[in-house]
């Protein structure tokens, strides 16, 4: 080969680098912008109170303005609700995704399986208002009247087609010999399952689990349909309730609390972006 | 050879994959107690498929059909539930597969764990200590007894699978080419190790090495194309092979 198209190749190899190092600061940099807007407006908001304290009222808030002080209390009303309702979602869709995603992977050649692994991804593709609105029809019209637990139920909806789908890809790609392994010590395949297969496939779907809370956290269309919001901190299960993400949107609507708005979404992604390094760490730990 | 009491009868076994073709076709053999039987062939044959029909593996793939008998102890394996099979019949796999979220000491348990049955503190430390003691890795592992199965190496392993299997007392061990993924010194281990084991249970063993079927069996089969061609004492089939295509598998012409 001649020194020239030596010459001629490493240019392009440089060239191709070059592009693909653009493209990726093209991309990534929204992101950083993103990021970096939120942290400048949130930073000098965060104090111990945003956290302990409920939504100011907008009255308080105005005073506060006037008066030139920095706008008491917090979003503390909608961390809780954020919480209960999760906690209720995750304590529903957690097995029942788990069990649904072992059945699937178990039975992937029956009809009724094909017909659910569908169905999950209909239900994954499904916007999430119409889960908001589904969860309305279904729960709130019934119980006459908003609550955390309808709230809930819309996050499980949502949380289930993730966890389902961790549960099957990972249980798939646990090599067959150890279910034969298991199997041929004499053991049924329920107990196969929860003392090998499910283990081994743990880290697969704790990071499935990761992530659809971190789906979940931030979604406002389906709470508004079913958890309304609540202006004060509450732990009750059958009333309305607050939750972060109903609160950004409250901010935004009342001028007054617009400064707030900065801190709440801070708040939200953080605490997404811990969840997804955990499931991160996991995830690598568990390949090793 | 003090006994000579039957423990493992085929009667014309056959196993299907699909409908068209035979991969194992009418076996009928006597595996005699407390013998290693080394089942040799060239690949593809039909020997894991034949090994696999005694602990009724097959039966978790629907589309397999299994024929004929499987006589254990006189009773058919084909009728019996496979549960109950399985606690008799002991596998030892070709890649190593211990369970890779239990210790060492729950791997050896695992048996008793996935069949429900619940020891005494004191059962499981004497259990652990036997089993590993029998496998000869008790000394190489009894202080790393919490740590787990997966960072053992690979004839390790495969000792540790083999006291898996042995801790559920099996009355036969199946083994589809165990050291076929070892090193020269791991298979040496493993083959004195089955000398010694064959006092205590019945081993059937698939392997690709005709020096190994010769160190440690007593009895040899030979398949082809799915066919029991030969079966006979082990010295009698390498020094004097009755069939054509044993003796050119032996000589090197096929394989
Ligand atoms: N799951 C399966 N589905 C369909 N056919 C199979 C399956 N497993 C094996 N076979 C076929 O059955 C025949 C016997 O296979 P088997 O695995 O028993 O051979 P083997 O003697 O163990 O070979 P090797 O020495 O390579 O392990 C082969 O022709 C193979 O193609
Ligand atoms: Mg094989």
């Amino acid at each position: 080969m001649s020194t020239l198209k030596i010459k001629n190749r490493l240019y392009r190899d440089k060239l191709m680098l070059w592009i693909v190092c653009i493209l990726a600061a093209l991309s990534v940099g929204p992101l950083l912008a993103i990021l970096g807007e939120v942290l400048l407006r949130g930073y000098d908001q965060l104090s111990w109170s945003f956290f302990t304290e409920p939504t100011p009222t907008a009255y308080k808030a105005m005073k506060a303005i006037e008066a030139g002080e920095r706008i008491p209390g917090g979003i503390a009303n909608g961390i809780v609700g954020t919480m209960i309702m999760l906690g209720m979602a995750i304590v529903i869709a957690v097995p029942a995704g788990i069990l649904c995603g072992t059945f699937l992977a178990e039975h992937s050649n029956s009809r009724f399986a094909q017909i659910v692994s569908y169905l999950t991804d209909l239900l994954q593709g499904t916007p999430s208002v119409i889960i908001g609105i589904i969860t309305y029809i279904w729960v709130v019209v019934p119980m006459k009247g908003y609550s955390a637990f309808a709230g809930s139920v819309a996050l499980c909806i949502m949380m289930l087609p993730l966890i389902i789908r961790s549960t099957e890809e990972t249980l798939k790609i646990i090599p067959a010999s150890l279910k034969e392994a298991g199997l041929a010590l004499g053991g049924n395949k329920a107990r196969v399952m929860l003392k090998v297969q499910l283990p081994a496939a743990f880290g697969g779907i704790f990071t499935g689990i990761l992530l659809a809370i971190s789906r979940v956290i931030g979604e406002t269309a389906p709470l508004m349909f079913t958890a309304l919001g609540c202006s004060h901190i509450r732990f009750s299960v059958d009333k309305p309730i607050s939750a972060v993400p109903l609160l950004i949107w409250e901010f935004f609507n009342d001028p007054n609390l617009q400064e707030l708005i900065w801190g709440a979404s801070l708040f939200l992604l953080l605490f997404v972006l811990t969840l997804n390094l955990i499931a991160k760490y996991l995830a690598k730990k568990w390949n090793q | 050879m003090e006994s000579v009491t039957p423990i493992l009868e085929f009667k014309k076994t056959c196993v299907s994959y699909t409908k068209q073709t035979m991969a194992v076709k009418y076996v009928s053999a006597t595996i005699e107690k407390n013998t290693i039987t080394a089942i040799m062939g060239p690949s593809g044959c039909g020997k894991s498929t034949l090994l696999r029909a005694v602990n009724l593996m097959h039966n978790l793939y629907p589309n397999i059909r299994v024929d004929g008998e499987i006589l254990l102890n006189g009773e058919n394996i084909l009728t019996m539930q496979a549960i109950d099979v399985r606690r008799r019949v002991g596998m030892v796999f070709q890649r190593p597969a211990p369970f890779p979220t239990m210790s060492i000491y729950d791997n050896v348990l695992s048996g008793f764990t996935l069949n429900g049955i619940k020891l005494s503190k004191a059962e499981k430390d004497a259990t652990i200590e036997h089993c590993l003691k029998s496998v000869a890795l008790w000394d190489e592992v009894k202080d790393v007894l919490n740590k787990k199965g997966t960072f053992l190496s690979g004839g390790q392993q495969q000792r540790l699978c083999i006291a898996r299997a042995l801790a559920m007392k099996p009355d036969v061990l199946l083994m589809d080419e165990p050291t076929s993924a070892l090193d020269p010194i791991a298979t040496k281990h493993i083959e004195e190790l089955l000398l010694e084991l064959q006092k205590e249970v019945t081993i059937l063993i698939v392997t690709h090495n005709m020096g190994q079927a010769k160190r440690i069996s007593s009895k040899s089969m030979f398949m082809y194309l799915g066919e029991l061609v030969e079966y006979s004492d082990t010295e009698t089939l390498f020094s004097n092979p009755v069939d054509e295509r044993t003796k050119a598998y032996l000589t090197g012409k096929m394989g």
